[in-house]
């Protein structure tokens, strides 16, 4: 299932990083320091987003898993460090052209009053678009396909305030998609979603990856879901890196106490055989707290 | 495939060569009938008064036809009333969208943001404290105007501004200057005060060429550059970070727009006074005409200026000529079609 030695795989991986820096994969975050106003969240962190990958970034509360994803996108600027899309530095890029390459999801969308689905995820073209090219034929085809692709195309002419939630989700992503973004990073999408969306939304991400070969990273909240979609998962806690690489290499039990704090066991997920993380009864962690000098391992599958 | 046709009943796509447009033609067909009524009510407007001429012999005048008195009447008294009548009403409309828009919030218009106010303060202090003259009054109340849009952005500015605080901010900067206004008046002697309480009504009373010039200098610059970053302002409906993901440069959008809003409603409020709720309701009546989604600019615009020659027309009809100031008559208007909205919003369970 999982080897022990990911610590030392970890720091190897780092260094690593750091030699061979934007050989190829065009995202990636150099010592970046991000902060809000004088709130420091992460220091010098680095990041890769390995090209073609389904990157998930997981993290327990306020780690800096939705802040790392801004930063990726140019919406927080780094106060050190920089962020490079293709070799270059992002804010130095024309807005337009980041928009053509790298699509963001965030959490704070608000639907227009009165906005048809067509139309919202018409929008999705802007950064194609121009004074006089405003609605050519192939922003009218790629929006067709977005929403075909997405399952929405005879939802067209519905209101989005008509929908539930899982179709609006659905249409944030085919307005996303409409972008045309071989990148394309998601802010928690499956968010206030019923068990069922949640799988649905994660279902058509791994598509979009498989089938398109699209980039997607994802910051997700579920462990499991992460695991079982992820082709390569990073796992934050206090704004740095504690591990990352494919789920079923880094996925242990020591992983998850050392992130999220919680003991549990780590399982096989019978379905899908990525790792399945099962937290440790009531009882156990509470006798754990008590025993905790004597440093118990967190147990495994017997 | 009904989604596609229904949509193309909608808007059409006009390309030729490299040129690519999509038209809503609905909300053109509002923007075509508001520019034929606002014509319409200006010519019945100059028309009106107490010598009275036939909307017939107007136009004749208009392109040149009519006798030497009806000309100096038509040329020189009315049209450059109308005129300025047009360009207020248009400056607001469009002054209004703006600003509800920016401020995704439909009372966030200049009224209630404290703009209008700020004018009349500039008004009034050039009223009180300088007796000065209608120049000196319109450059106050310019002034006033632009100072109080700074102070609004600079007080609503943390990390860019947001809608909300926007309207918060504007709104105790707006009580703060009615105090300001309020002190004015009662500091002002007898003949000052009845000035200031007129001019505070907003009126196109005597309204001349030397002031329609400025006004449409003033459009004709800023018209195009609302109309370029449009398209922006639209994407914003959808959240800062979203129109920042599509590519959209929101800060830089945002400031240019507000910058021309406030050029906008403070010029509108210099030349006319401060006239009620047309920044308000122009908008709002508009997006219910074209049913679109969007900040829908030029149907503001359009309406705005329909609606103040409108009820300029309607208060000459009424009263009689100059005898009531057009700013009581889109008062008048302006607050019952606020009720009424609140009332139909509140049927539908939205407040």
């Amino acid at each position: 299932m999982s080897d022990q030695g990911n610590q030392n795989d970890q720091s190897g991986l780092s260094s690593g990083l750091n030699n061979r820096r934007s050989t190829v994969n065009r995202l990636s975050a150099e010592n970046v320091t991000l902060a809000y106003d004088q709130r420091v969240i992460a220091r010098e962190l680095s990041v890769e987003i390995p090209d073609n990958s389904f990157t998930v970034i997981v993290g327990p509360n306020a780690c800096g898993k939705s802040t790392l994803l801004r930063a990726l996108s140019r919406m927080l600027k780094p106060n050190e460090g920089r962020v490079l899309l293709d070799g270059q530095v992002i804010q130095s890029m024309p807005a337009k052209k980041v928009a053509r390459t790298l699509g963001l999801l965030p959490q704070s969308s608000i639907a227009p009053d009165g906005i048809t689905v067509g139309d919202l995820v018409g929008r999705g073209r802007y950064p194609h678009q121009g004074i006089l090219r405003q609605w050519s034929q192939e922003d009218e085809r790629v929006v067709q396909e977005s929403m075909a692709q997405t399952g929405v195309a005879e939802l067209a002419d519905r209101y989005v305030d008509e929908l539930s939630g899982g179709q609006r989700q659905r249409v944030w992503i085919a307005m996303a998609l409409a972008q045309q973004t071989p990148l394309l990073l998601l802010d928690e999408p499956t968010t206030y979603l019923d068990i069922q969306h949640q799988i649905d939304v994660l279902d058509l991400c791994a598509e979009l990856h498989e089938e398109q070969g699209r980039t997607l990273v994802a910051v997700l909240h579920d462990l499991n879901h992460a695991a079982r979609y992820a082709t390569h998962l990073i796992a934050l806690r206090e704004g740095a890196v504690i591990a990352q690489g494919a789920p079923s290499d880094i996925v242990t039990a020591e992983l998850v106490e050392e992130v999220f704090g919680l003991r549990c066991q780590v399982i096989d997920d019978p379905e899908t055989g990525t790792p399945l993380v099962v937290p440790a009864a009531r009882k156990a962690r509470t006798a754990q707290a008590r025993t905790d000098h004597r440093k118990v391992a967190a147990t495994k599958a017997p | 495939m009904t989604a596609t046709s229904t949509q193309a009943l909608r808007t059409r796509a006009v390309r030729t060569g490299g040129l690519s447009l999509r038209l809503d033609l609905r909300a053109f067909t509002v923007v075509v009938l508001l520019l034929v009524c606002a014509l319409a009510a200006s010519v019945v407007l100059i028309g009106t008064g107490d010598f009275p001429i036939p909307a017939g012999d107007v136009l004749k005048t208009l392109f040149g036809g009519g006798d030497a008195g009806q000309e100096f009447i038509v040329n020189e008294l009315r049209l450059p009333r109308v005129l300025v009548g047009l360009l207020v009403g248009a400056a607001l409309g469009l002054g209004g969208a703006l600003f509800q828009s920016i401020s995704r919030n439909p009372l966030g218009s200049p009224d209630v943001l404290g703009l209008s106010q700020g004018s009349t303060a500039g008004a009034l202090v050039m009223i009180v404290l300088f007796s000065g003259s209608a120049t000196a009054v319109t450059l106050g109340a310019l002034v006033g105007g632009l100072v109080t849009g700074l102070a609004i952005y600079l007080l609503a500015w943390k990390q860019g501004v947001h809608g909300y605080r926007l309207v918060l901010v504007g709104i105790g900067v707006s009580a703060v200057v009615t105090a300001v206004n309020g002190y004015l008046i009662t500091k002002a002697d007898l003949v000052d005060a009845a000035r200031a309480v007129v001019w505070m009504t907003g009126s196109l009373n005597g309204r001349d060429w030397t002031q329609v010039w400025p006004l449409l200098a003033l459009c004709a610059v800023l018209l195009p550059l609302v109309l370029a970053n449009a398209r922006g302002l639209r994407m914003m409906e959808m959240g800062d970070d979203v129109s920042y993901a599509l590519g959209v440069r929101v800060e830089r959008v945002r400031l240019l727009l507000m910058v021309a809003a406030v050029l906008l409603t403070s010029a509108a409020t210099a030349a006319a006074g401060p006239v009620g709720f047309v920044a308000l309701t122009a908008p709002q009546l508009a997006r219910r005409l074209t049913r679109s989604p969007g900040p829908n600019l030029v149907p503001s615009l359009c309406m705005g200026a329909t609606l103040l020659v409108t009820a300029d027309w309607a208060s000459q009809r009424a009263f009689g000529a100059d005898q009531l100031p057009v700013g009581v008559v889109t008062g008048v208007l302006g607050g019952v079609y606020l009720l009424w909205l609140l009332v139909t919003e509140r049927k539908a369970g939205r407040i």
